[in-house]
């Protein structure tokens, strides 16, 4: 119970303490994150298939790991509602994915402006017509600019570990922003596999908002500065400057958030077999998806690495530069349409012909490793001629 | 299928039939008998009778595919409906089974589910498939209609000893009676309620395995060539 956990220090949380095999759900996953999150408050509305992660951490509550918790009326009233919390000093969770993020839209650029440490989870959805409510990340594309920071997990185990770290990445006083943690929403929800946790009577110390580089709202004596004179009311030289430099500092304090994604989640990206010439480059269930699609190669004597990017917010466009130096080929498979990934990793790397942009499944099918390895072999017949194939 | 060490199953039923626990159940069975197993289920709207699908992958070495089962070993049909109705996410019931590989459809045999076009295709993939009448033994051996699901994998077993009946059992216990309360399950300090429970869970649980059992013996192959 949550009476008998004791905080510890968040790297022996993370690395050192013992772990044990659990068979569980992406959604018993994201609760048990949360109970071992010393999280003060969480708000919850329903939407599949995020529901259940919320329902569960409602469960939480009930034995007592949560202050406070309760369901919003729509998703824009929860993410204002865990933005006050967070002003007020606590340490917040809440969760959503596709129409709810975007009927939500509003409030993330807000959390980022005011510098809050807030964690949410993403369990990415189709987001409209014709209506799907199955995996599908295009939700990401439209998050990507908002100034919160963006994690996307490839398992149920990430989807634990990220949720957690995230909390110790968003809270240095040098970041104080939001985190994004996402997984695609049923493939690693819905799914049931093997996950090490670490035991239950330990959790991460509590928030401390006075290492926070903004002040903490007390609504007994509230800070007018803030409420009755916002920027925007000022059409002077100074209030534009300082709306400008406050733009800037938050993606400079993103920029700062590198060195702890590096400390606690083992770097912005993990690449595989880093002396390939070809490499599959994705994030999310698309990673497991290569995975699979680099053994079947790899039967046919085709060497492929594995780029798996974890950070999308502050995104490893170096990393992935220097890690594709040589590379001749680098295609990019997602669970989208638009293609988002494909375009960050272009606009990261020089000669970008090199990066092919597929192959991208959405509107709720899986993407078999047999797709991937066609479009591998396409790609290279495409560029190569076919002598290349069997190399 | 690229190695012989992984078997892809698909569970194709109606809405509150249970696929899903079925598959949660046979996942956690592998993963106690030391496989590695992962389980997701695909459906729409959640209602009952509507198409319902689960999908178990269990391995000797770790899988990482996600997402339904395209090409499956083996195939298990809970309902006569997903058949006659086409209540499945994929058209014919048998689509991406894998040469050689194996059906299993809950039916007494009152009739016969298969067209002609069905019984050739199955029979040019070389198609194993066995009827076991899942709902009657639920009714008859468990009481109630709701071990429906359980037949269906005593059925499996009965033709393919994927898991030992051992770990059948302990992911039974799990999963009606939770961790926490399997773990005390045996210790004297239980109090009367928590005794009460555990003979009940007990009784739920023995009642599984006894469906597990006799469906396991009720299957009958069934030749869709003849």
């Amino acid at each position: 119970m949550a009476r008998q956990q004791r905080e510890v220090d968040p790297e022996y949380l993370f690395f050192e303490a013992p772990r044990e095999q659990v068979f569980i759900t992406g959604s018993e996953a994201v609760a048990e994150a949360v109970k071992r999150g010393n999280v003060d408050m969480a708000v919850a509305y329903p939407i599949t298939p995020q529901s259940e992660s919320m329902h569960l951490i409602g469960d939480l509550y009930a034995q007592g790991y949560l202050k406070d918790y309760y369901r919003g009326e729509n998703e824009f009233a929860v993410m204002a509602a865990v933005h006050g919390a967070s002003l007020g000093g606590g340490r917040v969770f809440t969760a959503t994915c596709g129409p709810g993020t975007l009927r939500a839209m509003e409030m993330f650029p807000v959390w980022a402006g005011s510098r809050q440490p807030i964690v949410c989870a993403f369990m990415c959805r189709g987001v409209s017509l014709p209506p799907s409510i199955q995996p599908e990340n295009i939700e990401m594309a439209m998050l990507l600019d908002t100034g919160m920071m963006m994690f996307h997990a490839e398992d149920a185990q990430d989807f634990f570990d990220m949720i957690l770290r995230a909390y110790a990445i968003a809270e240095q006083p040098d970041v104080h922003l939001p985190a994004g943690v996402f997984v695609d929403g049923f493939f690693v929800t819905h799914t049931r596999s093997a996950v090490m946790l670490p035991p239950e009577d330990i959790k991460l110390p509590a928030y401390d908002p006075r290492r926070a580089p903004v002040p903490t709202f007390d609504m007994e004596t509230p800070p007018m500065r803030i409420i009755r004179d916002p920027l925007l009311n000022k059409s002077n030289f100074i209030s534009y400057l300082a709306n400008a430099s406050w733009h800037q500092e938050i993606i400079a304090a993103a920029e700062r958030a590198r060195k702890y994604i590096r400390r606690y989640m083992g770097g912005l990206l993990e690449v595989e077999d880093p002396f390939a010439k070809i490499f599959l480059a994705a994030s999310g269930t698309a990673v497991s998806q290569s995975r699979e699609a680099i053994r079947v190669l790899k039967d046919e004597g085709i060497q492929v690495g594995l780029i798996k990017i974890k950070s999308i917010r502050p995104f490893p466009a170096e990393e992935i530069a220097a890690a594709t130096a040589h590379a001749e080929l680098i295609v990019v498979p997602e669970f989208n349409m638009g293609g988002w990934l494909a375009r960050e990793i272009k606009a990261s790397v020089d000669n970008n012909r090199r990066v092919v942009g597929g192959p991208r499944v959405f509107g709720g099918m899986t993407m078999p490793a047999e797709l991937i390895v066609n479009e591998v072999k396409n790609a290279l017949r495409d560029r190569f001629g076919a002598e290349r194939t069997n190399s | 299928m690229r190695n012989n060490s992984k078997t892809f199953i698909r569970m194709s039923g109606l809405g509150g039939q249970g696929v899903v626990t079925a598959a949660h159940i046979l996942g956690m069975a592998a993963a106690k008998d030391g496989l590695e197993s992962t389980v997701n289920p695909f459906f729409g709207a959640e209602k009952r009778l509507a198409p319902a699908e689960s999908y178990v992958r269990i391995a000797t070495e770790k899988i990482y595919e996600r997402g339904e089962v395209l090409f499956p070993n083996i195939i298990l049909i809970f309902h006569p409906h997903v058949i006659t109705l086409g209540k499945c996410y994929t058209m014919p019931f048998f689509a991406g089974l894998q040469p050689g590989g194996i059906v299993i459809i809950n039916t007494d045999r009152s009739q016969d589910l298969l067209r002609e076009d069905d019984r050739e295709g199955l029979v040019r993939l070389g198609a194993r498939v066995y009827c076991v009448p899942a709902t009657r033994v639920a009714v008859e051996v468990g009481g109630t209609e709701l071990s429906t699901n359980i037949a269906m994998l005593g059925g499996l077993l009965g033709v393919q000893k994927l898991v030992s009946q051992e770990a059948v059992r302990e992911a039974l216990m799990e999963r009606f009676g939770g961790k926490k309360f399997v773990a005390s399950g045996t210790t004297a300090a239980l109090d009367d309620v928590l005794k009460s429970k555990f003979s009940r869970l007990a009784q739920l649980v023995e009642k599984n395995v006894a469906v597990l059992a006799a469906a396991g013996g009720a299957v009958e192959e069934y030749h869709p060539g003849k």
